[in-house]
């Protein structure tokens, strides 16, 4: 049960880490568009109009 | 005259040397869109960000400081196909948007914290059937008071707050029993682990708290999303006016800055943005929007108009009143006033439900005390019992029951162009069962339309239009619509008040007054037909044609009104417009129930009449004269055209040219009031089974969590229900 002293600490940095990200993508205003997030992520990097032709 | 717009009171510097606007834009529901206008406006040198947000349908700008006139951003954005309007954020939103991002951190905390003490008390329970041992049982529970109890003092703040703030003032809400069962079984949970028990119920604390918390953040979204749709629809009808900063310079401002005692200029076609007195030119106004007649009024010097009357034919320069000397918009504001407060006293479902629910709850835990006590039981146990039965009655999926319907009730509204103003117009939406609609601008179309453009040749249609293009009068831009017409007539010469005439080929065209024309003989038989159109009249060499202009009621009004009837929703009409004009349109929708020439308080005083009698009023309306009904209604429903007093008071919005958003919002609301009924049975159902054992002392941490999560994944799949419907309206 020694592990213990590894794994405890592991499972809760872990954790806190992630609670961490989303404090920060919070603060960030990654929630504010959430509909538009979605569109982005599949949107041509090069304007339209440019990639057309 | 020299016309500029100033955007500055818009504007704000950010840091040192860049500046910020934010615009709403209409017409955004795509990515193309936001490419499109990201990419357009980046375009522009010395703009360092420009970016769409989809949800609320918004542009943020931001440009080195002094380099750019904002106008052109508008400019910019009318050539690439959308109409944007400066927008500024109101303090109301700003709070909304606060209290979302707290929640939001609340329920992170809440989560993270669920899942670690989750993660270790499924250990504890595994072990508890086999090998583990006290010595490290305590410490897993240890640890888990380490997470949960921080974890808890933050994330449970929300609850805490609002029911401290209900016992002070010596009244109960849903968060009372919330805080008493989280706070008891954190407590109760660290006693028992002192003395080395087996059970622990800081997961069930926690997992509590982020059940509710999803409930809130869904609540807390739906409020900010119908707090910007209000605040967009504020900037679309942002009032500018032309006002005088030198002899003869105008520039378009925002009415917020415009004073009493300054001096605008009100042009043909214009809406007039502020009360005021004429104080030079003569013409004709339309005040339809605020008292609902159609006639037109003359207006020259001395002649007192109002915000949201319409000029029609010469210009006016207006000297701005203060508000307060307007007594008819006076009048309507106090009206307003006091019907809100009437309304405020709406008791959500919500409310009604936890009024009955937190005495229930305690008073069976209190009983379960005692019965355990009397029967023999330690106090220790009897009140280990007792906060058992605190726990598993927490209202996790009634916390749930309401928000995640109302989420997924408005997302589907909003498809089919119904806009939320208030969290609670959908139940009281689907309540409604007598429908009252304004006629001008609501039953009617806010645009005029040429009746008879079937009985004039084609020719001479198109050639009307494209005189009618010279003209700013609202009867013009209606005929030059309906031909189509592109390219004016070059020397066409307007005559304030009567009309426009050009030379073509030698032959002289008039569109105009009958009078102008030459034709009042001919137009004095074609008026007795129809008495709310516009006679025009258009005259080529010496041929003379009528043309009859008027507000053609919305396309599918009809089959509107018959699908209304269908439900067994009742059907009136109230209209400040004159008795023939309401008289047709009545009978043309087979409404048996009519009254003309209501003033506003007449139609609050009816409103009060059915409600007497019981009847849960509908009131569907767009003008300033409907502002005060719409707030006394049982629930209210204005048009996107509609003044902007209408819009804010209006608890929903619809948009588009048909009625059918009317339809199918009762129909969304009215299903989705039955899911929230079913899903408080569903939460009450699972409280009927999981009480008995609470009471009997056999509810083990696992049976608590169990019960919980259960409960609330089944209230939240009823709910997705919600988003499916039929799209018919009949």
């Amino acid at each position: 049960m020694e592990i213990l002293v590894i794994l405890v600490p592991l499972a809760l940095s872990l954790g806190g880490a992630g609670l961490v990200a989303f404090l920060w993508s919070l603060r960030s205003g990654q929630y504010d568009d959430l509909d538009g997030a979605a569109w982005r992520a599949i949107a041509d990097d090069e304007p339209p109009q440019e990639s057309a032709g | 005259m020299h016309v500029t717009r100033d955007l500055s009171h818009y504007v704000r510097t950010v840091g040192t040397s860049l500046q910020h606007i934010d615009l709403a834009v209409e017409g955004v529901h795509c990515a193309g869109c936001m490419a499109k206008i990201e990419g357009g406006l980046s375009a522009i040198p010395e703009v360092t960000l420009a970016r769409v947000n989809l949800t609320d349908r918004r542009v943020v700008l931001e440009w080195k400081q002094g380099t750019l006139d904002p106008a052109r951003f508008i400019d910019r954005l009318e050539e690439l196909g959308y109409k944007a309007y400066p927008y500024e954020t109101e303090s109301a939103e700003l709070s909304e948007v606060a209290q979302f991002r707290f929640l939001l951190r609340c329920l992170g905390v809440a989560a993270f914290a669920a899942m670690n003490v989750m993660m270790l008390s499924i250990s504890v329970w595994s072990g508890n059937v086999s090998d583990m041992l006290p010595e490290q049982r305590d410490f897993f529970h240890w640890l888990s008071a380490l997470i949960a109890l921080p974890a808890a003092a933050y994330a449970g703040q929300p609850f805490f707050r609002s029911a401290w703030r209900a016992l002070s003032a010596k009244t109960a809400n849903m968060d009372v029993p919330i805080s008493i069962g989280v706070i008891m079984a954190l407590g109760l949970s660290v006693i028992e682990t002192i003395h080395h028990v087996e059970d622990a119920y800081f997961d069930a604390a926690i997992m509590l708290l982020t059940f509710l918390l999803v409930g809130r953040v869904l609540d807390q979204n739906m409020r900010r999303r119908t707090r910007a749709v209000a605040g967009n629809l504020a900037a679309l009808k942002a009032e500018t006016a032309a006002k005088f900063v030198g002899p003869d310079e105008i520039s378009q401002v925002p009415v917020a800055a415009i004073h009493s005692g300054d001096i605008v200029l009100l042009r043909p076609g214009e809406r007039c943005a502020v009360d005021g007195t004429v104080i030079e030119g003569r013409s004709e106004i339309d005040q339809s929007q605020i008292t609902g007649e159609t006639l037109y009024v003359t207006a020259g010097q001395g002649t007192p108009v109002y915000a949201g009357s319409m000029n029609i034919s010469g210009a006016l320069r207006v000297r701005v009143s203060a508000a307060s000397e307007a007594t008819l918009l006076a009048e309507i504001t106090r009206l307003l006033d006091n019907a809100l407060q009437a309304r405020s006293r709406y008791m959500r479902l919500a409310d009604r439900a936890s009024r009955l629910y937190a005495p229930m709850v305690h008073a069976t835990a209190f009983l379960t005390i005692l019965g355990w006590v009397i029967a023999g039981a330690s106090w220790h146990d009897a009140i280990v019992t007792g906060v058992a039965v605190l726990i598993i009655t927490c209202p996790c999926a009634l916390g749930l029951a309401i928000p995640t319907v109302q989420t997924a009730a408005s997302g589907v509204m909003f498809k089919f162009g119904v806009l939320l103003n208030s969290g609670d117009a959908i139940e009281r939406l689907a309540e409604a069962d007598h429908v009252i609609f304004d006629k001008t601008g609501t039953l009617t179309l806010p645009e005029l339309e040429v009746t008879n453009a079937t009985d004039i040749p084609a020719e001479i249609f198109e050639l009307a239009g494209r005189l009618a293009l010279s003209s700013n009068h609202p009867v013009a831009a209606a005929v030059a619509q309906a031909a189509g017409a592109r390219s004016p007539i070059v020397g066409a010469a307007e005559m304030a008040g009567q009309g426009v005439c050009a030379h073509v080929d030698g032959v002289e065209l008039r569109l105009g007054r009958p009078s102008f024309c030459g034709a009042e003989v001919l137009v004095g038989e074609s008026a007795s037909v129809d008495p709310e159109a516009s006679i025009v009249v258009f005259s080529k060499g010496t041929e003379t044609f009528i043309l009859s202009v008027r507000q053609g009621l919305r396309p599918d009004a009809q089959a509107a009104v018959a699908a209304l009837k269908a439900r067994n929703i009742g059907v009136e009409i109230l209209s400040g417009d004159r008795e023939p004009a309401v008289r047709a349109a009545a009978h043309a929708l087979g409404i048996a129930e009519w009254r003309a020439g209501v003033t506003p308080a007449d139609k609050i005083a009816r409103i009060e009449q059915l409600k007497r009698r019981g009847a849960k009023v509908l009131m569907i309306g767009d003008g300033i004269n409907d502002a005060p009904s719409l707030a006394a209604a049982h629930v209210s429903m204005a048009p996107i055209s509609a003044a902007q007093v209408s819009q804010s008071t209006a608890d929903l919005v619809f948009l588009g040219r048909p009625l059918a958003p009317i339809v199918a919002a009762i129909n969304f609301s009215r299903k989705a009031l039955r899911l929230m009924r079913q899903n408080l049975w569903l939460a009450i159902g699972y409280n009927v089974l999981a009480v008995p054992i609470a009471i009997s002392g056999k509810v083990t941490p696992l049976i608590a969590a169990g019960a919980m999560s259960g409960s609330s994944i089944l209230v939240m799949l009823n709910s997705l229900r919600a988003r499916s419907g039929s799209r018919e309206i009949v």
